[in-house]
């Protein structure tokens, strides 16, 4: 299913067919950082990436004629970045497998198995009787909202492997939803979900493992 | 505990398409059977959704100026030559 345009969506596309500067500054503002990480997935350099994001710019602009509403605009102007990319990485003779951006760990279970019954306890694969998962109601609002938490979501991102990265930046920092992100990023439904999965677990761990310090 | 009830450990698994709104209708009715009677499982389904709502708490990374001044250029240039 495509993911219809935003309601935003109309007005932005013909300021920009206007030549209106500010509506394509507040696009490059909103998308541009997300779009380096995108390109740099795919191309050797920094300064390739930044290379590839200015040439996608330019492709939306002289598409924008022609842009007829099917997905969302930041959708389109992803779908326009990654083909680019792709296309750059394969003429510098780098060939990314997706298990390098994916990460390899994608069949692997996102909670430690010791928490769960073995095959002889009284529930197998239930919690142990000693699994103790505290909630995180009683933590102070200050703690759980403070600049520290923040640096430990985005320390966790930053480890992930780039495409589980991007997922929930797209999905949980920008909010994008699920079609436009495996429309975007060119993934399957499933994968995206999967990707996201990983990720949230990545910084729910991380997030259970600074508040119970 | 009957034996088609969902385990813990396959739960844990499950919590994405579960908040996603993912999963066959089966499975689902059985992931909320299991929620109504084990807590830690509540507690995991809590903990991502609060995960969610302070990772849409934090800001975007911006781009340099002097790049962003770069495709500002770039966008004057297409402007001056249609």
């Amino acid at each position: 299913m495509e993911t219809l345009a935003s309601p935003e969506d109309p007005a932005l596309v013909e300021r920009l067919r206007a030549g209106d500067e500010s509506a394509f500054a507040s696009l490059v503002d909103t998308l541009g950082a997300s779009m380096l990480r995108v390109a740099r997935m795919y191309v050797s350099t920094h300064a390739v990436a930044e290379e590839v994001v200015q040439e996608a710019w330019l492709g939306v602009l002289q598409g924008i004629e022609r842009f007829e509403g099917r997905s969302s605009l930041r959708t389109w102007i992803f779908r326009i970045l990654v083909n680019i990319a792709k296309t750059r990485g394969k003429r510098e003779g780098r060939s990314v497998p997706f298990s390098t951006l994916a990460g390899d760990d994608l069949d692997q279970p996102t909670w430690d198995p010791s928490a769960f019954q073995g095959p002889d306890g009284t529930q197998p694969g239930h919690w142990t009787s000693t699994t103790f998962i505290a909630g995180w109601e009683s933590v102070p609002d200050d703690r759980l909202l403070g600049s520290e938490t923040v640096g430990v979501i985005r320390e966790a991102i930053r480890t992930l492997p780039p495409m589980q990265a991007e997922v929930i930046r797209l999905r949980d920092v920008l909010g994008w939803s699920s079609d436009e992100v495996r429309n975007a990023l060119d993934l399957t439904e499933t994968n995206q979900r999967v990707l996201l999965h990983r990720a949230r677990a990545k910084v729910r761990r991380a997030l259970n493992t600074y508040i119970e310090s | 505990m009957r034996k088609k009830d969902v385990a813990c450990r396959d739960l844990v698994e499950l919590v994405t398409d579960y908040i996603e709104g993912a999963l066959p209708r089966r499975v689902r009715v059985g992931v909320d059977r299991h929620l109504e009677r084990c807590p830690g499982c509540r507690t995991v389904i809590a903990q991502m959704r609060e995960t969610i709502w302070m990772t849409g708490t934090i800001t975007e990374d911006q781009i340099p100026a002097d790049y962003r001044e770069s495709l500002l250029m770039a966008f004057r240039g297409w402007k001056s030559r249609r």
